[in-house]
């Protein structure tokens, strides 16, 4: 007779104190599938920690804002934003469903390049271009959005040096009526800064204004602040027709749609309060149509969303190494994902599921990673079924930045993976190993 | 080791302490142990006892009984 699945026994304290208003209890769903395949078939095969990442969901994302936005407006044209996530098959999903490259640096230039980005498909932004990043994606005919007056000059410089004509937007930052006011990044919409480098750049024959942009922020909750935002490009549109008689190929509104990962200290789910798609649509489409620029001169609306179309189609699955009491006798779990995998973790209180089934009944956990760092917790506190060691678990909601701003850090990085639509499973990027941390180190000869 | 005389455990796998006023809950392998102990069972018994009955190894087993029992006692829940 085969025995019983054993589950660690656990007692847990009852406290009568202030009820949930929503009168559940914690429920943590056991997650033993991840489209169609089993986690512990992808654990066991590919080793764990590992990256998840599902075409499906990638492409589902993609059909539910594009669906959104052509309802709406009639030229919408995405830009997939690669610091959100630049592993090369991701990215070459995203251009398969007809989304361009936005990229910020030429290192992500060159990745969109070796992607199959047509120069003229690809959107460079961010306040550090240097020289030979600005000429090359000059001479690729790119969009290069301009972030500061002294990229103008250097700009309108190499362009005159070299006798080429550039293809520019003007990034415009602007106060939306949120906090924090992001106003690090482009030219100053309310202090007349955006409004002198778009003259400069109309009088510059080496220049031609083919469009304005504007990223308002991160996770950005309030769609209110996306109307404001695109009512004011609209009138600066409006306002470069009346002066210049030109009219802008494109209003780029930049990315910071919210995922539905909760943020840290957040009292809801972000399930719960995330706007959708249409709401964000119909927020900047209707500020474009109802402003002063003439039907058959709209400009194309180009959308640079990144996290809220790869967060949900990531995730990690990983496996408890260790339980003990801290001093105060709460319980804490230590699992192989650290902070070095999740940098998210920082931001998020993400999901953690069970990858078998357990009692139901959870308690009061600490997730600590494996990293010798105080800073390494993935979750400070969450109601989490008793896992023993060995057991595994799958952290949701990882696809966004994860992969960009992991760290090398005291240990090297796992497999990525890529569920295809036809269930197949595929490594995207291999595991790390020593010799790949060290091929790029120099001993000098006295140390030899 | 012995649970305080007073303590109530239903079927259920509810504790209640009535000196305390603390009530706590039990998973299904938690209330099968501290039932075992009230029935006098020590933890060399109930770890054979286990063993036969659930899929785990015994170093593992020993390890989580200790700790089960250490949280019985945190809690105000075995005899002095």
């Amino acid at each position: 007779m085969s025995k019983l699945m054993f589950e660690r026994p656990t007692i847990t304290r009852l406290n009568p104190g202030v009820p949930s208003k929503h009168g559940v209890g914690t429920v943590v769903a056991p997650l033993p599938f991840i489209d169609g395949v089993k986690v512990d078939d992808l654990l066991d095969k590919y080793g764990s920690p590992l990256y998840v990442f599902s075409e499906r969901t990638i492409r589902k994302g993609m059909e539910d804002i594009k669906r959104a936005f052509n309802l709406r407006y009639q030229k919408v044209q995405m830009a997939w934003s690669y610091k959100t996530n630049y592993l090369d098959s991701i990215c070459r999903i995203f251009h398969q469903e007809g989304s361009w490259a936005e990229v910020v640096s030429g290192f992500e230039y060159d990745k969109a390049i070796g992607n199959g980005v047509k120069g003229e498909n690809i959107i460079f932004n961010g306040p550090g271009k240097s020289i030979n990043d600005l000429e090359k994606a000059v001479r690729n005919g790119s969009f290069i959005h301009i972030d500061h007056i002294d990229e103008l000059f250097m700009l309108s410089d190499v362009c005159q040096r070299k006798n080429i004509e550039a293809r520019v937007a003007v990034r415009v930052n602007m106060d939306i009526g949120i906090y924090p006011k992001w106003d690090r990044f482009g030219l100053n919409y309310e202090n007349g800064e955006a409004w002198d480098a778009i003259n400069r750049i109309m009088m510059n024959p080496k220049l031609k204004l083919m469009g304005l942009h504007t990223h308002i922020g991160t996770y950005i909750m309030s769609v209110d602040a996306y109307r404001v935002a695109a009512t004011k490009l609209a009138d600066l549109t409006y306002n470069i027709a009346q002066k210049f008689d030109h009219h802008i190929s494109y209003i780029d509104m930049g990315g910071g749609f919210a995922s539905k990962n909760t943020l840290r200290g957040a009292y809801l789910s972000g399930e719960d309060t995330t706007p959708s798609f249409d709401e964000y649509a119909e927020a900047i489409t209707s500020a474009i149509i109802n402003s002063q620029i003439k039907p058959d001169k709209l400009p194309t609306l180009i959308l640079e969303t990144g996290r809220a179309l790869i967060d949900n189609a990531g995730y990690i699955a990983g496996s408890v190494l260790a339980n003990k009491h801290l001093s105060d006798g709460h319980r804490a779990t230590i699992v192989d994902v650290g902070v070095n995998l999740l940098f998210t973790s920082f931001w998020y209180d993400h999901k953690i599921h069970p990858v078998s089934i357990h009692s139901g009944l959870v308690e009061e956990t600490t997730i600590f990673g494996p990293l010798c760092m105080n800073i390494d917790v993935i979750r400070p506190s969450l109601m989490f079924p008793a896992l023993k060691r060995g057991d595994r678990f799958v952290i949701t909601r990882t696809g966004a930045y994860n992969n960009t701003q992991w760290l090398q850090f005291i240990t090297t990085r796992p497999n990525v993976v890529l569920i295809d639509q036809n269930r197949e499973v595929h490594v995207i990027r291999r595991a790390e190993t020593l010799e790949n941390i060290s091929a790029n180190e120099v001993i000098p000869e006295y140390l030899g | 080791m012995l649970i305080k005389g007073n303590i109530a455990l239903s079927e259920n796998g509810f504790v209640f302490n009535p000196s305390t006023g603390d009530s706590f809950t039990l998973n299904n392998i938690g209330k099968e142990v501290l039932m075992l102990i009230k029935e006098g069972k020590n933890i060399s018994q109930i770890t054979d006892l286990l063993l036969g009955k659930y899929d785990v190894d015994k170093i593992s087993l020993e390890r989580y009984l200790s700790d089960f029992v250490n949280d019985l006692s945190v809690n105000n829940l075995l005899e002095e």
